[in-house]
């Protein structure tokens, strides 16, 4: 049977990276498009009328948006590898720390990241609050999904890759070791799985490209 | 079977308002607790520690939060009766990106329009207009969101109405005279008797804004 995918990304966003694992995952074929921000494709705005952003996933002409939108569409359609529970009960968990993930921990992680001093012990505090739940969700388990990479482990593919970038720029441990033992373990064995680790985008452009967006925000030394 | 079923709420939340309507589509017997939202019961912080929030739905002693996720919760449990959201997968992702649209959108605005002085109250109405004319755009020709039934985006939305007469006179406008499909479509919700039941009367709603806004010091 035909089907057509085609996925509108760019090579940086990490929610357009989750649609970019799931597709993985499923073993699925598609074509994708590279968008660039600063300059839309007239695809990208007439598929994304709404919110005009990637990640769109267009299956057989027809789009979806939002990137956890597209991971349940994604799982509705294609059966093998499952990302999301089957009980409904463990499906509204999974989605409920997903939505936690972004509305909350990401927010918090950025706060971080860009203030300084007395502003930025603060953002510290309250994104180890964060991650405590996210540690706390990982006992007795290798990946968030359980045995394998399931919806919740991509929806926080961002927390593996990204943080350390951050880390790195910023000069600070968010995600130490040794307060956060399953956390670092999981980023490693996520990091580390063939399906994700193939999907990176280049770390040295991503540390270039944070550096700027974090500069507005530093206060220059003189 | 044994079913324990618990709400916790407070009386005007629309997204409370999502999990009456969901339950009650379904059928399902529940007790609703009242929250005193300055004094948040132990009942709630155990329930929802993360968020210490309401709505949260308590099913045979275990929680559920958020109240999209709840309504798609009792949707998959309860599945043999009033499906709330369609079975076709690509109609389902429609669904749940314009109730996500919603909940990114509208909220915001709704609290700078009766929570903030004139000035950006009236700025905060613009953007209402513009998402309730963007959902006019996604309802088109058809009495629901999905089509002929009743749904979860009808479900998303509907609560809002509850809030209608204080958004516009905390904003000065009439949502009737910019946005009518919106407001007919409104109409034709209440028209069910599970979704008049479950919405309280805008006016309490008014009432309690400006009772509010009066401690506020915003008039």
């Amino acid at each position: 049977m035909g089907e057509e995918l085609k996925l509108f990304r760019t090579w940086s966003s990490r929610y357009a990276l989750r649609v970019v694992h799931a597709l993985k995952i499923k073993d699925l074929e598609y074509e994708t498009i590279f968008e660039d921000i600063k300059n839309k494709s007239t695809s990208l705005l007439e598929y994304n009328p709404i919110h005009k952003k990637v990640p769109v996933l267009v299956h057989n002409g027809k789009p979806i948006c939002e990137s956890l939108v597209i991971l349940e569409y994604i799982d509705e359609i294609w059966k093998q590898s499952p990302l999301l529970p089957q009980d409904p009960y463990e499906k509204a968990m999974a989605r409920f720390w997903a939505k936690f993930g972004d509305d909350k921990v990401m927010p918090s992680i950025w706060s971080v990241f860009i203030s300084q001093r007395k502003d930025q012990e603060e953002a510290i505090a309250q994104a180890a609050g964060n991650l405590k739940f996210l540690e706390e969700q990982l006992t007795g388990k290798k990946f968030f999904g359980g045995e394998t990479i399931g919806y919740l482990d991509i929806a926080f593919g961002w927390v593996a890759n990204l943080i350390s970038i951050l880390e790195e720029i910023a000069d600070l441990k968010l995600v130490d070791a040794e307060i956060f033992p399953l956390l670092s373990a999981w980023m490693n064995n996520f990091s580390d799985h063939p399906v994700i680790n193939e999907c990176w985008p280049p770390r040295d452009k991503m540390v270039e490209k944070f550096k700027a967006m974090r500069e507005p925000y530093v206060e220059k030394v003189a | 079977m044994g079913e324990e079923l618990i709400l916790l709420n407070f009386w005007p939340s629309m997204f409370g308002a999502r999990v009456r309507i969901a339950l009650k589509e379904k059928g399902l017997n529940y007790e609703e607790k009242e929250e005193d939202l300055p004094n948040k019961s132990p009942l709630l912080l155990e329930m929802n520690p993360v968020h210490k929030k309401i709505p949260v739905l308590i099913h045979n002693g275990k929680p559920i939060c958020e109240s999209l996720i709840i309504v798609q919760y009792i949707d998959e449990m309860w599945n043999d009766k009033a499906p709330l959201l369609p079975s076709d997968p690509y109609a389902k992702a429609q669904a749940r990106f314009w109730a996500d649209y919603i909940d990114q959108k509208l909220y915001n605005v709704c609290s700078i329009i009766v929570w903030k002085k004139s000035k950006e109250a009236e700025e905060g109405k613009e953007e209402m207009i513009e998402i309730f004319k963007v959902l006019e755009g996604a309802l088109g020709y058809k009495p629901y969101f999905g089509g002929e039934a009743f749904g979860y985006v009808d479900i998303a939305l509907i609560g809002f109405y509850m809030w209608f007469h204080a958004y516009e006179t905390c904003g000065n406008f009439s949502i009737e005279a910019e946005c009518p499909k919106i407001i007919a479509w409104a109409k034709r919700c209440l028209e069910r008797e599970i979704v008049s039941k479950s919405l309280h009367d805008p006016n309490k709603v008014y009432d309690l804004v400006m009772n509010f806004r009066k401690k506020l010091g915003l008039d």
